[in-house]
């Protein structure tokens, strides 16, 4: 069976990432023949000669009026090696909103620059928040190679330039692959290019088919957010009590001893059940029912996590929040953190720094955080919460900030102290 | 410096868990989003038509929960146009798994004069005021739906958690902007949240799942032979909702359906595809989407899905 790929898009208007991933999906033949009879006939009638391949990507009616791209959008595309779910994320309004989302799911990323422009100040932004939410692996296309001449020289500038902000940030060279691309004429996106013979390197198409994914947290120790209690109290199944959810990070088996939080109950795995059958062995990303040996009050919101390397469990958290409302941080905010399966009431007692994406510099004590800010806050929580770091473990290092009035997403929180890793010293 | 060649991390690095074969990775996202709801809504209800993208739906809803059964009643919005193979299997799926289903029937809103029979016969547009009234009437507060991202463009911009206020309207400024795994479930009074738990699946990873778990779907997903007419290059078939018109020959084909909705606008595609493999092999090779080869309602116009969905169709 072919793995999964997940997999970010980011870029500024114009540099042509709409088109770029038309090209990705029309190349890969994701494209049907009605999709593309549909895009010719709105290209045309838009005055263009040949089909915009753009217009397969964006789907609102708003976007195809005005020309851009304002949500994220996923497409789906596979080649015999790999499938690939990609989030499309654009880049003008809202940018640190769209591509916190796309990230936060992703294993790697596509940031466009163009050959003309050379890396941007929202290059280096993206690329910082790529960073901070953990996506550890970067590819920068620099796209319309074909508008420098398909030149050697100009392109090597702006690898470098990109790969040295990408290091500062805590990337190491190997992880960052740069590729000429002209995504209108189709230069390096699935077949090399036969006009750029300087460039060793692979088809980003083939880069995305081989890279190897940051694979599963199945090493890290166990985190398991419990969601729901299955009892069915059947005549089949009278006393039958098991704990589902998804395995957040670790690898699991019968007999493990484990950890109930916040109550600290030790007991033991006495099975993985699956509608299949019970599993010898199952690890993070996959759903599953956990019986324990102990009959314990384990309800939905606890955590179950390995007895030997346990998480700390505090209502004080220093975090990262990358703030994706309009409505403005202040101190002393009232909210909601939902942090794995638990949603509780929270106070943000302090905003601490904000971060300058663009000089990789922090403030300190801002007044605010606005739409798109990226700050170090600290949060007291109603009830103590299990929780890591987020740069040592992402599931359980992630929270929601919810508005308690209207229930929208406020903000992305990361708990530790991520700042500092992108190689700000504070 | 140019290009870099990529190696492998050291084992321990963070990343997003996949587990290791796709389907596998996408039957427990599904599960897990199933659950959640389960976890943090009153009264959920699942949209259950029998069609393929729901019978899966309810599959993993079963796995989901097993050996407890499935905590959520279904509903079905029955447009009176439905394929009676389609009826009789979603009647079996209700005994077998011991459901209760609410039939909001569309033929009642038409005698109680609140929507309106089109020209042109289509009853799938006249769908959205019997859903939204068996919503409020219901008070359900998390509706699962089928839809997948890779049906259409509209759809592509959807969240797995899509907000709908108090008219059932979807306002794509207003959606949430989805993190991780964490989705917020939060919503005010009147207002109830559409779940779609195959937001990531293709068609054609729908498919290799039913063939993976052997999972039971009505016969016209199969090749059979059927009495067909030719209209707006799709091949219809006689029935409830109407016939040939003059001028539009009647034909004897083999054909199946890709997709299984209101009669008078869902068309048969010829085929020879008897078993699942067949059907795989069949997708593979299509150059046609499942709604283009099969849906009238899409063609209407460029942003027709949106309009709809605005509205507060599925």
């Amino acid at each position: 069976m072919s793995s999964l790929l997940r997999l970010a898009t980011a870029g500024s208007v114009d540099d042509g990432k709409s088109t770029l991933v038309g090209r990705l999906l029309y190349d890969t033949k994701s494209v049907l023949a009605d999709q593309l009879d549909a895009v010719t006939r709105a290209s045309v009638d838009r005055g263009l000669s040949t089909p915009d391949l753009s217009l397969l990507v964006d789907g609102l009616r708003s976007e195809r009026e005005q020309g851009i791209t304002i949500d994220v959008a996923y497409r789906y595309f596979a080649t015999p090696k790999r499938k690939f779910v990609l989030a499309d994320t654009p880049g003008h309004v809202q940018y640190t909103r769209n591509t916190v989302t796309g990230a936060s799911t992703a294993h790697l990323a596509v940031l466009l620059v163009d050959a003309r422009n050379g890396v941007i100040e929202q290059t280096r932004r993206h690329a910082a928040v790529l960073a901070l939410l953990g996506v550890r692996r970067l590819v920068l296309a620099v796209n319309k190679i074909d508008l420098v001449g398909y030149d050697e020289a100009r392109f090597t500038a702006i690898a470098d330039e990109f790969t040295a902000h990408a290091v500062a940030l805590g990337y190491s060279p190997e992880e960052v692959q740069a590729i000429p691309v002209s995504a209108l004429h189709g230069d390096n996106v699935v077949q090399k290019s036969g006009r750029t013979p300087w460039y060793r390197g692979p088809a980003l198409l083939e880069h995305l088919e081989t890279v190897p994914v940051a694979d599963n947290p199945h090493d890290e120790p166990l985190r398991f957010p419990v969601q729901y209690v299955i009892r069915p109290r059947t005549a089949e199944h009278p006393d039958y009590r098991g704990y589902a959810g998804q395995i957040a990070s670790g690898t699991i088996r019968p007999g493990d001893e484990v950890l109930v939080l916040p109550s600290g109950l030790r007991s033991r795995v006495e099975r993985i059940d699956t509608a299949d059958g019970p599993l010898d062995e199952a690890s993070a990303g996959r759903s599953v029912t956990l019986v324990l040996a102990d009959d314990l009050d384990v309800a939905r919101g606890d955590l179950i996590a390995a007895v030997d390397a346990p998480p700390r469990v505090t209502g004080e958290l220093s975090a990262a929040l990358c703030w994706l409302a309009e409505k403005p941080l202040t101190p002393g905010a009232r909210v909601l953190v939902k942090h794995g399966t638990k949603t509780v009431q929270a106070l943000v007692e302090r905003l601490d720094a904000r971060f300058d994406e663009q000089r990789l510099a922090t403030i300190e004590a801002p007044e605010t955080l606005r739409l798109n800010d990226i700050g170090q806050v600290a949060v007291r929580t109603a009830e103590p919460l299990p929780v890591d770091d987020y740069t040592t473990a992402h599931r359980n290092g992630a929270f929601l900030v919810i508005d308690p009035p209207t229930g929208d997403t406020l903000a992305a929180g990361l708990i530790g102290a991520p700042l500092p890793s992108l190689g700000v010293g504070r | 410096m140019t290009a870099v060649v990529s190696r492998s991390r050291p084992a321990g690095d963070v990343g997003v868990p996949a587990v290791g074969d796709h389907l596998t990775a996408l039957e427990s996202e599904a599960i897990h989003i199933i659950r959640e709801v389960a976890g943090e809504f009153d009264r959920p209800v699942i949209l259950f038509s029998g069609g393929k993208d729901s019978t899966l739906l309810l599959h993993l809803a079963v796995k989901a929960f097993w050996p407890a059964p499935v905590p959520f009643p279904l509903l079905h919005v029955d447009t009176g146009h439905n394929f009676p193979e389609v009826l009789q299997f979603r009647d079996k799926m209700v005994a077998k798994h011991n459901l209760r289903l609410i039939v909001a029937e569309v033929q009642r809103w038409i005698d109680e004069g609140k929507v309106a029979e089109r020209p042109d016969g289509t009853r799938n547009p006249l769908q959205t005021v019997p859903l939204l009234d068996t919503i409020a009437e219901h008070r359900f507060d998390a509706v699962f739906g089928g839809g997948r991202r890779d049906e259409e463009r509209a759809r592509a911009k959807e969240r797995i958690f899509s907000l709908r206020n108090a008219f059932g309207q979807w306002e794509p400024r207003r959606q949430r902007p989805e993190l991780w795994n964490l989705y917020n479930g939060r919503h005010r009074p009147g207002e109830h949240v559409r779940v779609f738990p195959l937001s990531n699946w293709t068609e054609l990873d729908v498919w290799h799942y039913i063939a993976r778990e052997n999972i039971e779907l009505p016969s016209i997903y199969y090749a059979h032979e059927r009495e067909v007419f030719r209209r707006d290059g799709m091949w219809l078939t006689a029935g409830p909702w109407g016939g040939p018109r003059e001028g539009e020959q009647v034909v004897r084909k083999m054909v199946r359906y890709r997709t299984v909705g209101d009669g008078s606008c869902t068309g048969a595609v010829e085929s020879h595809a008897t078993t699942v493999e067949d059907v795989i092999a069949e997708v593979t090779a299509s150059r046609l989407t499942e709604r283009g080869a099969t849906r009238a309602d899409d063609r209407l116009s460029e942003a027709a899905m949106e309009d709809r969905k605005r509205e507060g169709y599925f």
